[in-house]
Order: structure tokens, then sequence, then C-alpha cells
């Protein structure tokens, strides 16, 4: 007696867990992943099964998005739960990370249990809700990590905003340790980003935009990175932007401080001087910056000192954009770019196929404590069917999420979803998306 | 008392802290305790030991218990006490704390006992008076009768220290009665754990030679004694621990977390309690399992044996030897 069976044939099979990379064949049943390799299916397609024939597509672990802001609660109108797994869904993304900077900010446990169920009754990938380090995300106290935990945050986090006092960033790493939570830092400092709007140096000022230096950013990874040191608990950078913090991450990873990092698609994929000619839609957090630290951050990705790549999706609706750069809305959405923009460091032949998806999968699995993000046997079948080499324009109007401030309208990109699967179910095929 | 042997027991003419005594001073001065109880318990209390000597209670920080317990183990003895509260003194119009000791050292007391929220006081008290100081508390340092009488506590009912397992829950940062629970009971050679959020551990806890545990429930596991601290409440609110809801869920003590204790383990609190903080009501108030009123009552007796063990190396006089 066995449930829907689904073969997925002509496949490539990848997995950054067990390092394979083949052609072959994967067969899933009751929703999780029965067999795959080589020879499944060599001698003929399965009885009683449905097939996804793979035309030679990449067919790998779902990927897993650890920064997704959404606007609900609070602000439906830049992006639901429900809107946001649609643009996962298209961008190959199974499990999303959703921060808990909305309206009520997710600082209360029963807050936890509504994004979940919220998500179980709206969403079609799976989301995984932080909850907040500080209570009102103001720096000042911190939230009942133990309770939150238990009512399923997967780590701690103020999302865009950098706890300032020392002593309640210590308190709050030492607290958090005690359970073993996982704390997500956000570092700019406060006071020296304060009305910036982009990356100091000779660009900003010809556009004479307030600008605030990378050290904004160093110092306060430097300051976390001790905090570590003193209180031992995970700690897991947000983004990393620039050369000088990255060192400092390198570093403090060779003294086997338990601290990981991430970075944005977009601090791969462009520099400073996207910001052309005041282009809001490219007014982020932290700012785009110079190339040298972007070519910084893509050699990052290659040695593994950043240990994953993130969307940052930050919806924003079009009014809190079209304004002068000052006072537009800093964010980027990228569920949908994610996998094309860090698809360019593979093709520029800095990364196998292999390691840039572990950035994706893995990386954050064993961060967050998934059980997500491989082919392996016995797991729920959350699968991304990609081409890596079919190439596009980005289009904004073609976008799923809600909100359409893409930083990357009409940018030529090569490889993208062509069907995303969540335990089993299609959820997302461009063939049939593109007819409706 | 009959049969009454006047020996010497402190080698020191102060009782500053657990950390300046030894296993033979903490055990007569347990003993000694043991007479006091019986006296306690009979309808004349009263004995003239200290007849005419003076006892100075100096309270800086508000307590009802400790201070009452020595004004009465006090009077039990004979001695004329005086209790000093900081609001009716000149401290509170800013005099500094070596003005007050020299001024109190002119009224020639005999033993002083002192509380101050600053630790270190007592040492400094003794070092510019001349008569036996009492530590009943400084800052996060010592709290001595506390743990004195929490080991009386404990002796009547295990007869014994050596391997027994006791669990420290709570607020040890900020805890005198910790730091002074864990150096005698360790001395006796029971077997400390200490159990607290990581905000709420010292620095360098492990190297007090106790276990230190985040997880009050593997603290709990097989412990013959409990003994909880109080959480104060300025340490509630977010700086230390986020809420009293959560810290009751995770530290505080109820049946649930009771019952990985040893059956028929004790449970202790130096009192006030906060009552679902640290501590559950069904749990504080259950007769077989809590010891905390027999607390109370072990306290007026040690604190006779100390002011007692301390008369004894009064001179004649009334004065230490300058």
């Amino acid at each position: 007696m066995t449930g829907k069976r689904t073969a997925f044939l002509n496949a490539r099979l990848v997995d950054p867990a067990s390092r394979l990379d083949v052609p072959g064949a994967l067969l899933v049943e009751d929703g999780k992943i029965r067999d795959l390799g080589p020879r499944l299916f060599h001698d003929g397609k399965p009885a009683d099964a449905e097939v996804v024939d793979c035309h030679g597509l990449v067919l790998a672990p779902g990927l897993i998005d650890m920064r997704v802001f959404t606007g609900e609660p609070g602000s439906e109108h830049r992006e639901t739960l429900a809107s946001a797994s649609r643009a996962a869904a298209a961008g190959g993304v199974t499990t999303i990370v959703v921060m808990p900077n909305t309206d009520p900010i997710i600082d209360e446990p029963s807050l936890v249990d509504f994004i979940k169920r919220r998500a179980g009754a709206t969403a079609s990938v799976r989301v995984l809700p932080m909850a907040a380090l500080t209570r009102h995300l103001a720096g000042e106290t911190m939230t009942e990590i133990g309770l939150l935990m238990e009512a399923g945050a997967i780590a701690f986090t103020d999302g865009d905003r950098t706890i300032a006092s020392a002593r309640v960033m210590r308190r709050a790493l030492d607290y958090a340790s005690t359970f073993g939570a996982l704390v997500v830092g956000h570092a700019e400092d406060p006071e020296l980003s304060a009305g910036t709007a982009m990356n100091e140096g000779e660009f900003a000022t010809r556009l004479g935009i307030p600008a605030a230096p990378t050290l904004a950013e160093t110092i306060i990874v430097e300051r976390d990175i001790r905090l570590v040191e003193l209180t031992g608990a995970r700690y897991h950078l947000g983004q990393v932007s620039c050369r000088a913090s990255l060192d400092a991450v390198a570093d403090a990873k060779a003294r086997g401080l338990p601290i990981t990092c991430s970075v944005s698609a977009h601090h791969l994929a462009l520099n400073e001087l996207d910001v052309g000619s005041y282009y809001t839609f490219r007014k982020v957090k932290p700012p785009l910056r110079s190339e040298a630290d972007r070519a910084a951050m893509v050699e990052g990705v290659a040695s593994g000192t950043i240990d994953v790549i993130v969307s940052s999706h930050d919806p924003q609706a079009a009014d809190t954009k079209r304004q002068t750069f000052a006072q537009a809305a800093f964010g980027a959405v990228g569920l949908e770019t994610l996998l094309p923009a860090a698809l360019g460091v593979h093709h520029d032949g800095r990364a196998t196929l292999l390691h840039l998806l572990a950035t994706m999968t893995t990386a954050p699995a064993r961060i967050l404590g998934l059980e997500a993000g491989s082919l392996a046997k016995g797991t729920p079948a959350d699968l991304v069917l990609f081409d890596p080499e079919v190439p596009f324009v980005v289009e904004a109007d073609e976008l799923h999420s809600r909100a359409r401030n893409t930083p990357f309208e009409g940018r030529k990109f090569q490889g993208r979803a062509q069907m995303t699967f969540v335990g089993g179910v299609c959820v997302f095929d461009r063939a049939r998306d593109a007819d409706s | 008392m009959p049969g009454r042997d006047d020996s010497p027991i402190l080698k020191t003419s102060h009782l500053l802290g657990i950390e300046g005594i030894s296993v033979g001073e903490i055990t007569a001065l347990l003993d000694l305790a043991d007479d006091y109880v019986t006296l306690g318990r009979s309808a004349e209390k009263k004995l003239g030991l200290l007849k005419g000597r003076t006892l100075i209670n100096l309270f800086f920080e508000a307590s009802t218990r400790t201070q009452s317990s020595f004004e009465l183990a006090g009077k039990r003895l004979g001695a004329d006490v005086l209790n000093m509260s900081v609001k009716t003194s000149s401290v509170s119009k800013g005099e500094t704390l070596i003005d007050t000791a020299t001024t109190l050292n002119a009224m020639r007391p005999d033993i002083l006992v002192v509380r101050h929220q600053d630790s270190g006081a007592a040492e400094l008290l003794s070092r510019k008076l001349d008569c036996c100081v009492v530590n009943a508390g400084d800052g996060s340092h010592e709290h001595p009768t506390q743990a004195l009488l929490d080991a009386l506590t404990i002796r009547r009912r295990r007869r014994n220290f050596e391997g027994l397992i006791v669990a420290i829950c709570g607020d040890v940062l900020h805890s005198r009665v910790a730091r002074s629970n864990i150096g005698l009971l360790s001395k006796m050679g029971a077997r400390v754990r200490l159990a607290a959020p990581r905000t709420l551990l010292p620095a360098d806890a492990d190297r007090l030679g106790v276990e230190i545990f985040t997880d009050m429930r593997e603290a709990l596991a097989g412990a013959d004694i409990v003994m909880m601290l109080r959480l104060q409440q300025e340490r509630m609110a977010g700086a230390f621990v986020p809420s009293t809801r959560e810290y009751f869920r995770f530290y505080g003590l109820d049946r649930e977390k009771l019952k990985l204790a040893k059956p028929g383990a004790l449970v202790m609190h130096p009192g006030p309690m906060n009552r679902g903080v640290e501590i559950d009501s069904t749990v504080a108030d259950d007769i077989e399992v809590s010891v905390i009123q027999e607390q109370v009552e072990m306290g007026v007796a040690i604190r006779m044996a100390v002011l007692d063990a301390l008369a004894r190396g009064l001179a004649a006089a009334g004065r230490n030897a300058p």
C-alpha cells in the first residue's frame, strides 16, 4: 500500500550534501524522497507513478532563503506571506525565513504562532519565523527567547536594526546561549550611519548623497565577534558587505568561534556605481559597496568564508520608492532573482555548481538546524528544477511578489527555476505560469 | 546550660565571611547552635552570657528577617541591643562609612552587626572599629550567617554533608547567599551545582569548584537539596531575564521540576520569596519538602551561637585588644 508517487526522469541530480552531480532519476513517495541515483529507472519508466521529464535540467534541493522581509502582519499592501511564498516558489525557494520587522513586531510567542498558522493556511512554501531579539526592536530589553523558541522561533534578530548598546547585546547573547539559540546580527553602527543613504566614497561625493563608511559595518562586526568570544553564543552575521568585515569574520572562524555569515545576492551582483542617477530601487541596507568590496564578496563565497547567500527580499510599495534618493525607503525584492544572481558566481568560474548551491541549501540548513536542504532519502521532497544556462532579462512586471522594487530591472541573467516542489507537490511550473 | 564548654570557637574576632573560617570552626558553631535550638524551644529562652554587652545592628539595607533574628539572638543572650537603620542615621545625611564607624566606635559597642549594599563594607568597618564585626550581608559578596543557618538546617535533617548534592538555583550573579553557601558546603564536602541562565551566572563561576548548569532540570537530577535564590524585582524585566513568566517557566521550582530531584529532597529559600517567580506556592508551602520556615528558626539559633562565640574572645573590658 503506497501513496502518491512521482518519478523525476532525465535529471541532472545535484546534491551539495552528498556532493552528488550526476545524470539520473529521483522518486518521490508520499511527499518524501524515496530513492535517487544514476541507475534508478534506467531500465524503464516506473508503473503507477506520475512522471516529470526533467529534460536534463538540474534537480536540486529547494533553496532556503534565510533573510526575507514581508508585510504581514501590518503592511499587507507591500507583501503578504502568500505573495512572498509565490515569489519564493517562482525563484526555486522552498523555505523562507521571515524577519520579525512587522507591525506588530514578532516579539511575543503568540505572534510567532500567528505567523506559523497564517503561513500554514496561505503560503505554498515553508515559512520559518525569526523572532525579535529585543522587545519592540528597541535594542533595550531582551525578548522571551525560551518561550519564543518553544513557540517555534527559529532564530533571534532585530532584522535590519543594530543593537547599539554593547551591554544589551552582551546580555542578549549570554541569555541566548543559555538556550542554544541562534542570534542573527545586523551590522551598521547607528550613529555612523544615521541619516545616510549610500556608501561613502567618490561616487557618493559626486552625487552629493550623505554616506556612511564601510567601517560603520566593520566596527559592529568586530564588536559582535568579541562578544561572541566572551559569551559563546551562536551568531550569524545577517549580511556582510565589505572586505574588512569579511576579514574579521574569517579571522573569527579561524579562531574557532561559532560565527557564520550571509551575503545578499545584490551585494554580489551590483556595486555603488549601480546607484547611477539616484536609482532608489538600489538603495539598500547596508548600501551597495565599491567594486573592490563586491569582488571581495564573490571571493568570500568562493572561499567558503561566506556561508550563505540570501535575497534580503524587502518589498517596498511604490510610494516609498518614488522619492528622492535621500527620502526613499531602503530595500529591494529578491526572492525571484536570488538563484539567477547567485549563479553569476558560478558562470564567472568562481565556484562549482555544487559549491554555489550549498550556500542556499546545506549551509542555511546546518546553521538553522533544518532537515531540509538535501536530497537525502526520507527527507521531504522540497525540490527545484532549473536550467542553469537559460538566458533571460529581468522584467519587474513578471515578478510574483506584490512589490516590484527589483534592483535588477533589465538585467541579463543566466539560469532560473523551471519547476518548484514542496513536499513533493508542484508549487511553481514556469511552463504553466507563462500561460496565465 | 548544663555541661557548658566555654572554650574558644572562632580564631578571629570578626565573622566577615565563610571564606575565613575553617571546617572545625563551622562544626563547632553548628554544635553550639544545636543547643540554642533546644533552648529556643523551651519556655525560658534567656541566658545572661552577654549581660552588660552592647550589640549594635547597623542596617544600610532594609531587612526584616535578618535584623530581627540578630536582635532576638542578642536579647536572648542578655545583651543590650540597639537597632540603627539608615533612614534615621546621619549616613543618609551624607556621612561616609568611615565617619559612621568612628562615631560608633566612640560609643564603645562590643559587637556590631552590619548589612550594607556594597561588597567589602563589613571588612572596612572591621578595620576601623575596636569591636567584633558580624557581616549580615555585604553587596554580592557574603552572608555568612545565612550559610551557617542553611548548613544547620541541612545537618539536622541529613546528619552529614559528605557527598550531598546541593543545587543552588537562580540569581547567582547578585547573590551573597550563593557565594557563602558555595564556600561553606564545598568545605563540608557537599557537591554544589549552580543552575541559572548565563546572564545570572558570574564569570568563571566554574572556578569556584562547582558544577554549572544552564538547564535547571539537569541540575536538579538526583539532587538532595534544592536551594532557591531570590530574584530581585529590578532584575526581572529585561536586563537579565526577559520576564517573570519566562523565568518561572525555565527556572521556577514547581512540582514537575522537583520530581527530578532525589525522592525526599529538601527545598530551601533564604526568603523573602517571590511566589510564581522563582518558586511555586505548592512547593514552598508543602511541609513534606519545604524547610523554609525551619530555616528561619535556625537563623536565631545560629546567630546566638555566633554572638556567643565572638563574645568569648572579647576581653573582660569589653573591647578587642588594640
